[in-house]
């Protein structure tokens, strides 16, 4: 048998009747020949080019969706939960409106041994004074308003039958006339047998 | 505004939080489903008849489809946040899920499947067409300008592959929003595992229709003739469809009704006072029942042509406006009532606002502008005279 | 050394010293809060509850909460008789100014406050579509008003009725549990204002915590416990009526 050198070689050989010879001439001619120069995939590659272009838009499409995203997403986000971590802290650090009772009694030591001794010991300051956080910050510049017992009081002790019964209650109609609160009761020790009762700082 | 309460209502319950763009958003996406589905039934199914409609089908699940996301931009406090779900989605909230949902439906499967079967008439007019029109043709081509009959052949089996997955997705487009209401725990009239299967049927019902009488308006404007055939067969699956469509429904009511739990008195009283017209009236009774009637007259009997079309779009018209009456009952109707259920709001919707009125009535026009202008560029009908379920539109390959 | 609520209370010479911390207005300058050593809750006792209002206006003050909106509220129930499914219920301008005398005193009245339960199986927290809400490690549930959209689809999932748009910011509102004021020692701004105590914040990972015992010993509910959304606020004596 010749060797096979050439393709114009096995155009002459009956390649039917050598089965080896044809395996042979068939390897030689895909390693002689490069994939890109066959006719057939070539005409394969140019008839689905444009979905070949269309997967490259959707690549760049892709890539750019995830450098957006590297570039946007906040660096904290995902810290300790499907969130943005940065924004406990900047829940947390909002300033207090309501300084708390004891930053209260730290300097109204008169107040605090007036209130102990009557009914409204538990009561907090800030209830019926509003929120003092600022004047507890600069107590000289800002001087917080003196509530209006007419309204003040009637908010808790105004009769109501969705109250507790144990609850002191009055229909302040028939109570007081109108008058305001403060003409009988003193606000920080509001029962009027204690009036008069040794207690340090003058009713304001 | 004051807001007239009836009954107690939670103080922060008495201001609705979905207005009429959050109706108009499952209306719109069920639109794009439905006609989707009909298009499905031609490349799928093989249901030749209705092949008229096929690329119509398409061009107006499209123009709905980029109209959808518009209502709900303007109803968020923050739409310049709005690409958030898609950087950080939270994958436990089906809104967020579904923003994905939603980009896959558009980019691989409506605008692929749209794509694939125009493409030889888009090479076609890149090469004939003059000024602006050529560069957008060109464009559209992504450069690649080959036509032959295997890459022909193979847009046409990709475009059956996609047809394929785009039917589970069309469901999953439209079941999602469904879910979106269903799962909410919090609120028992949208609480309810059916309401995927209610919301995807009543969205085939609605697509279907739209299509249908889209086709005979175009017909019409056009001056072509109707092909009878392709809209009888449309109006059969609408009538199907409806039935089912119906039945959960009904399902739905009468379970209700016969559970009666502790929302059932609250529901209830709702719906025989504030929701009266819009659920009884026209969502049941004009919008399903009289559509059903109608179309089932031309299926038992054997009526004239043009009483037929009479009747098709008739029984269109009022489909179109019973789905739309279905969400408004689904969403407003679900914020009407405390969830306390002892009490009731009202709805007080604006006019020019920017949810208001007249916001819903120019996002309900803007896709007939932009199916206008696709139907331009992409012409759903070749120029031959009639229209016949037959040889002037280009075949599909038979496998 | 922790400063916590309770050791505050003790160094009460301190306080004024303490104040810096509370001022500075970061949670670096109130040393040693770590989330991981507490878990949120409240305890609110319907027996003691008088309906003045008080926690409503705080709140407001405290958090720059809108009119017409509501971190916290109060309702008014009125049962007759039997009739447990149909109480009668108003909160006339979430009970911020108290409620007005009411005529028929028949049957049972009593006051419900409520605020957000902070749930630990928070049905609002999984609908967020990005992350904007979310129950805190130490078990508060908190809203991010820099990444919220204002889909109001966690508006929609409370099953309290508890969240709402401020009109301001548009983004999700609701109680924070003055998360501002507990990290830094503090008690929140309804329970620090409540004359009767009615409102208590509870520390469920604190031991010691008084409310945690209280707990423990009372029979206490929870508000719509067949929503299983792991609510943290307790209500001691509520009436079966309650929504």
């Amino acid at each position: 048998m010749t060797p096979i050198t050439t393709p114009c070689d096995l155009n002459h050989r009956s390649l039917a009747r050598f089965p080896v010879s044809k395996t042979i001439a068939l390897s030689q001619r895909l390693l002689f020949r490069r994939a890109f120069r066959t006719p057939r995939l070539r005409l394969l590659f140019k008839d689905i080019e444009h979905l070949l272009r269309l997967a490259a838009v959707m690549l760049i499409a892709l890539v750019a969706f995830v450098v957006l995203r590297a570039a946007v997403v906040p660096k904290s986000f995902g810290q300790y939960g499907h969130y943005r971590g940065d924004a406990i802290a900047e829940l947390a650090a909002r300033p207090v409106a309501h300084a708390g009772h004891e930053v209260c009694e730290g300097c109204h030591t008169d107040v605090v041994d007036q209130k102990k001794l009557g009914r409204h010991a538990g009561l907090h300051c800030e209830v019926c004074h509003g929120p003092q956080a600022r004047h507890a910050d600069d107590p000289a510049s800002v001087k917080p308003l003196l509530p209006d017992t007419t309204v003040i009081c009637a908010r808790c002790h105004e009769a109501n039958s969705a109250k507790p019964h144990s609850f002191p209650q009055v229909a302040s109609a028939d109570h007081s006339g109108g008058l305001s609160c403060n003409t009988c009761h003193q606000p920080h020790r509001p029962k009027i047998e204690d009036r008069g009762k040794p207690a340090t700082g003058a009713k304001k | 505004m004051h807001i007239p309460v009836e009954g107690f209502m939670y103080p922060n319950e008495v201001e609705l939080q979905w207005s009429v763009l959050i109706v108009l958003y499952p209306f719109i996406t069920g639109l794009v489903a439905g006609a989707f589905i009909l298009a499905s039934l031609e490349r799928v199914f093989r249901v030749q008849a209705v092949k008229p409609t096929y690329r119509l089908a398409l061009l107006t699940a499209l123009s709905f489809l980029l109209v959808a996301p518009l209502p709900l931009q303007l109803h968020l406090g923050h739409p310049e946040r709005s690409l958030e779900m898609y950087l950080t989605p939270h994958r436990s909230s089906a809104m967020a899920m579904f923003g994905f949902v939603y980009l896959w439906y558009l980019m691989a499967v409506l605008l692929l499947e749209i794509w694939l079967d125009y493409r030889r008439d888009i090479v076609l007019k890149s090469q004939t067409a003059k000024g602006l029109p050529r560069l957008i043709y060109r464009i559209l081509t992504l450069g690649s300008d080959v036509l032959s009959d295997r890459s022909l052949r193979i847009d046409e089996r990709l475009g059956y592959f996609i047809t394929l997955i785009g039917i589970p997705s069309a469901f999953l487009l439209h079941g999602y929003v469904g879910f979106i209401f269903g799962s909410v725990k919090a609120n028992p009239w949208w609480s309810s595992p059916l309401m995927p299967i209610v919301f995807i049927f009543s969205a085939m019902v609605s697509g279907i229709a739209a299509v249908m009488l889209l086709y005979m308006l175009s017909s019409r404007l056009r001056g072509k003739q109707i092909d009878i055939r392709c809209l009888d067969k449309i109006a059969q699956y609408l009538m199907y469809t409806f039935i089912i469509d119906f039945s959960l429904e009904m399902l739905d009511l009468l379970q209700r009704i016969y559970e009666a739990d502790e929302s059932f008195r609250s529901l209830d009283f709702m719906v025989h006072t504030r929701l009266w017209t819009s659920q009884v009236i026209v969502q049941i009774l004009l919008g399903t029942v009289t559509p059903i009637a109608l179309l089932g007259l031309t299926q038992l009997f054997s009526l004239t042509e043009s009483i037929r079309k009479r009747i098709y779009a008739v029984a269109g018209c009022l489909t179109v406006i019973g789905i739309f009456a279905m969400r408004w009952n689904v969403v407003i109707g679900g914020q009407l009532f405390s969830k306390s259920f002892l009490g009731y709001t009202s709805y007080k919707m604006g006019f020019a606002t920017r949810e208001g009125l007249l916001t819903a009535i120019i996002l309900m026009i803007l896709p007939f502008i932009i199916l206008w202008i696709l139907v331009k560029i992409l012409p759903p009908w070749t120029d031959e005279e009639s229209i016949s379920a037959s040889e002037a539109i280009p075949v599909h390959a038979a496998s | 050394m922790d400063i916590t609520r309770r050791r505050l209370l003790v160094l009460l010479p301190a306080a004024a010293v303490a104040w810096e911390f509370v001022r500075a207005g970061t949670p670096e300058s109130a040393p040693n809060y770590k989330t991981s050593e507490h878990w949120w809750g409240m305890l609110i006792d319907i027996t003691e509850c008088i309906g003045c209002g008080s926690c409503v206006r705080a709140c407001a003050q405290e958090n720059d909460v809108p009119d017409g909106y509501y971190r916290t509220w109060i309702e008014r129930y009125h049962v007759t008789d039997y009739a447990i499914e149909r109480p009668q219920v108003e909160s006339p301008n979430g009970g911020k100014e108290g409620f007005p005398m009411n005529e028929d005193s028949s049957g049972k009245n009593f006051f419900v406050p409520k605020l957000c339960n902070h749930c630990a199986d928070s049905p609002c927290t999984q609908v967020c579509p990005v992350g904007a809400t979310f129950v805190s490690p130490d078990g508060v549930v908190l809203v991010d008003k820099n990444y919220c959209l204002g889909c109001r689809y966690c508006v929609q999932a409370c099953p309290y009725g508890c969240r709402f748009i401020n009109p301001k910011t548009n983004t999700a509102d609701k109680c924070s549990l003055c998360y501002h004021r507990i990290t830094k020692g503090l008690t929140t701004a309804c329970a620090e204002v409540c004359p009767t105590g009615a409102r208590q914040l509870a520390d469920l990972k604190n031991p010691k915590d008084p409310i945690h015992e209280y707990l423990r010993t009372h029979s206490v509910q929870i508000l719509k416990p067949h929503m299983a959304t792991g609510a943290k606020v307790f209500y001691n004596g509520m009436d079966g009526s309650v929504r």
